[in-house]
């Protein structure tokens, strides 16, 4: 297990911490974003990176979380607990869905993923009766000082990050995680050594979804108000995905170094040319894609952060 | 309404579904490649014929081979340029790639062209036959959609090209050894693929008011054909479209129009748990 | 334990319009090594895919150690101890050497933590002789070594019968005797083997029986002396003009 990765992902949480205390509120709002769209891009590791099943369905279950929290505050259920319920609801139905999904692959375990943004968005649209269809849905808002609101989040959204990072330790230092990679590399002779690669690959699926839940209850908190077509964009899913591929999908800290690095660049673009922030996201992605194909950490400058080798082995 | 007019709407929605997923359907199949500039190259043809239309008057049925020819040429230099460096990287890789152009072309668009909804509007008055009612744009875009579909069908079956592109998708490694140059057909197809697109664009113009926001839904179309009919041939996307095209007229009656999109949306994903390489069984990449 | 280790029920398999294994009965007993020709296509390999769970058979039954395991999955099969190499090997391109044999442990005879694992691994790998390549990248390997990594892989996961897919295949005469030796070693440690081959010479030596397959079915078992003078397997191998040709010269 690469130490280097421990202490420099603490050292950053460490900075994210502190921004409340010596930053603006652009900042620290961005601090929060930061910790969010690690949590996902860590999460998406997991199924994306170490089992190589390139999911695009986070949208989907961030946005399940989002409605599940809020549908639960508006009928009284008090904020965690509807955290709590939320993230059990992802869990379930991500294990539900997976079992099916994960039959597809490649191509068509993309497309499957995409649609099912698309089916929930759908749904939210139509079920306005729970869901408060088109119109959205208003959350309770917290009735605090807005500073420490903005603390509180900040400070929640970071602990699921520590969590999502802790689980990528501990995933890639188990089975679990050596079975996931064997089934990216060959899942038929994964078959064939004995790994019950349905039993993984949705026990990959369900963790990468599980936390996603998390954020997106957090989100519909935090924000006061969700709607559809907001709580289920395909953006938001390709970019957790991009995120993750840009910092190195499968390393520990390549998806935090993605999240922070993109949502960085997000905030200087957005500012300075808010028109075309679309265009000069594009360009980052087709640059991503031809100079940097494996991610950031997987250039030989970073080598000393991975940890990819027979790291176990006794004799030399 | 009757079930005679559903499936006559159906099938007129059908054939433009065809025409605008088989170039889709191409690209995927031969290089693939998941096209996500697919649902932006259509808008572009409409926007383009839209354009002539309306400042120097210029008839859409003259538009389309201008069209044809220039989103050809960006198709055609898409790949060559970009595209072909990536085309034997993983799924994601490519998928990535087309996104991120798309991004750019998306935006370029709303930038100078604005996102307003436009439409030609041909007031032809429309037709009824047995019973059937059919508005003439709407007659006339399908008979289009078909015969824009059998020519690339006709030319796949018969030119050089068609056959070299068919072999290609079959066994790229053997196709190399009978002496095809693979990347040149990889451009080619997926210059066609563009073409076909905004064809289909300019047709989708003259029925439907058509703006880049909904370049995304007919990409969402575009993959439920691509799964009803397989990747990769023209029948294929033939079947697929005018399935899903009569799939939706019959949803949007009875569950109501915004619904017409779920069940799209749910056929594909049953498909793709039951028969991911389509009704006509061709067999796709995975 | 009494009864064969592995017994086919008229096993047969097919590929939509192409029967590749036809009404095929057969048994193994502990601890034999079995040698199993036949023309190419003659559906060894299918047999072998019919046993290990990756093509089921399409009727018949197979049994494995008294268990009724004709539908198994290929990852239960290897579980149960039901181990198979491949003709075309097939390691895990982006792991070492090490990491490769220490799957097998893992998944294969279940063991829980990765360093234990590896110390399997490190084992395994010294009896096959490829030790020192433990850090190397599988990808790196010749040929004759892949092979060994293919076994010892297989041995990781504590294997109670092996099949072993033509692992000769490309290998020089040094190599070979080399691989004979190994797979003798194999047999002393109580593991049933199905050997499948063209080499004559491989066959001769390891096994006590020869099966002989020939359009997927099974056309003489035996002793090797006799199974090898056998009319049917001289036609199949040869054709109907030579075998008649031979078997008038009393040749062996």
């Amino acid at each position: 297990m690469s130490r280097y990765a421990v202490i420099l992902f603490a050292l950053w949480v460490v900075v994210l911490a502190a921004t409340p205390f010596f930053a603006e509120n652009y900042v620290v709002r961005a601090a929060i974003v930061i910790a969010m769209y690690s949590t996902m891009a860590l999460s998406w590791n997991v199924i994306g990176g170490f089992a190589g099943y390139p999911s695009l369905a986070t949208a989907a279950f961030v946005g399940l979380g989002s409605y599940v929290g809020a549908v639960s505050q508006v009928n009284g259920v008090p904020m965690v607990l509807a955290w709590a319920l939320a993230t059990l609801v992802v869990a379930l139905v991500s294990l539900a869905i997976g079992a099916l999904l994960l039959r597809l692959k490649g191509h068509y375990f993309a497309i499957g993923s995409i649609v099912l943004v698309e089916l929930f968005r759908l749904i939210a649209s139509s079920w306005s009766s729970v869901t408060g269809g088109g119109n959205g849905l208003n959350v309770p808002l917290l009735r605090w000082e807005p500073d420490d609101v903005g603390l509180f989040i900040l400070m929640v959204m970071l602990a699921l990050m520590i969590l999502a990072f802790a689980m990528n330790v501990v995933v890639k230092n188990t089975r679990l995680g050596f079975g996931l990679q064997c089934i990216r590399q060959n899942e038929d002779a994964a078959d064939m050594v004995g790994v019950n690669t349905t039993k993984y690959k949705v026990a990959g699926f369900m963790l990468s979804t599980i936390l996603c839940g998390t954020v997106g209850a957090v989100y519909a908190s935090w924000v006061g108000y969700i709607d559809p077509s907001e709580s289920f964009q395909i953006l938001l899913t390709l970019k957790v995905a991009v995120m993750a591929l840009l910092g190195g999908a499968g390393t520990l800290l390549g998806p935090v170094v993605g999240a922070a690095t993109f949502v960085i660049l997000e905030e200087v673009v957005w500012v300075n040319f808010l028109s075309w922030n679309r265009a000069i996201l594009g360009v980052l992605i087709v640059f991503l894609i031809f100079f940097l194909p494996n991610g950031i950490l997987r250039t030989g400058a970073f080598s000393f952060l991975r940890s990819d080798g027979a790291s176990g082995s006794k004799r030399a | 309404m009757d079930i005679a007019q559903l499936v006559v709407n159906g099938l007129a929605l059908g054939a433009l579904y065809a025409c605008m997923a088989v170039g889709f359907s191409l690209v995927w199949g031969v290089l693939n490649v998941i096209n996500m500039l697919h649902g932006s190259f259509i808008i572009l043809g409409g926007y383009l014929a839209y354009f002539a239309w309306s400042y120097w008057g210029v008839h859409p049925l003259l538009a389309l081979p201008f069209v044809g020819v220039g989103l050809f040429a960006l198709g055609y230099g898409l790949q060559f340029f970009l595209v072909n460096k990536v085309v034997r990287a993983p799924v994601l890789t490519t998928l990535t790639l087309t996104f991120g152009l798309d991004m750019i072309l998306y935006n370029l668009m709303t930038v100078y062209f604005s996102a307003t909804p436009r439409r030609i509007r041909l007031d032809l008055g429309s037709f009824e036959i047995f019973g059937v009612f059919m508005p003439a744009d709407r007659l006339i875009g399908m008979l289009l959609a078909l015969a824009l579909t059998a020519i690339l069908y006709y030319v796949m079956r018969t030119s050089k090209v068609g056959r070299a592109i068919v072999a290609v998708r079959m066994d790229q490694v053997a196709a190399q050894l009978m002496g095809i140059r693979v990347n040149s057909i990889y451009a080619i197809t997926f210059g066609i693929g563009a073409m076909m697109a905004g064809l289909a664009g300019v047709i989708l113009v003259l029925v439907f008011p058509t703006t880049t926001s909904v370049a995304g839904v007919y990409l969402g179309k575009a993959f439920v054909v691509c799964v009803i009919g397989g990747l990769g041939s023209v029948p294929g996307a033939l079947i697929g479209g005018l399935v899903l095209g009569v799939v939706e007229s019959f949803a949007a009656h009875y569950f109501g129009p915004q619904n017409a999109l779920v069940v799209g949306f749910l056929l594909l994903l049953f498909l793709l748990l039951v028969k991911p390489t389509g009704l006509v069984g061709v067999r796709g990449y995975e | 334990m009494s009864g064969p280790v592995i017994e086919l029920q008229s096993v047969a398999r097919r590929f939509g319009g192409i029967q590749a294994v036809r009404d095929v009965s057969l048994k193994l007993e502990e601890g034999e090594v079995v040698g199993m020709i036949g023309p190419n296509g003659a559906g060894k390999t299918t047999l072998v895919n019919c046993i290990t769970g990756v093509h089921p058979a399409t009727s018949g039954k197979v049994l494995f150690e008294g268990r009724d395991v004709t539908r198994q999955r290929p990852f239960e099969a290897a579980r149960s101890g039901l181990c198979r190499t491949f003709q075309v090997v097939q390691p895990f391109p982006e792991m070492t050497v090490l990491q490769n044999v220490a799957a097998g442990a893992l998944f294969g005879q279940k063991i829980s933590r990765l360093s234990q694992a590896y110390d399997a691994a490190h084992e395994h790998l010294e009896f096959v002789g490829i030790d020192q390549f433990a850090d190397m990248p599988a990808s790196n390997l010749t040929l004759a070594n892949r092979k060994r990594l293919e076994l010892a892989k297989s041995l990781a996961m504590k294997p109670r019968v092996l099949m072993l897919d033509e692992v000769n295949a490309g290998l020089n005469s040094a190599e070979i005797n080399g691989a004979l030796d190994l797979i003798k070693k194999i047999s002393d440690q109580g593991i049933s083997i199905i050997v499948i081959e063209h080499l004559m010479k491989v066959i001769m030596t390891l096994s006590q029986r020869i099966l002989v397959l020939h359009h997927g079915e099974l056309i003489a078992q035996g002793d090797p002396r006799q199974v090898v003078n056998d009319p049917k397997v001289v036609e199949a191998y040869l054709g109907e003009k030579f075998a008649k040709r031979i078997m008038g010269n009393d040749h062996v």
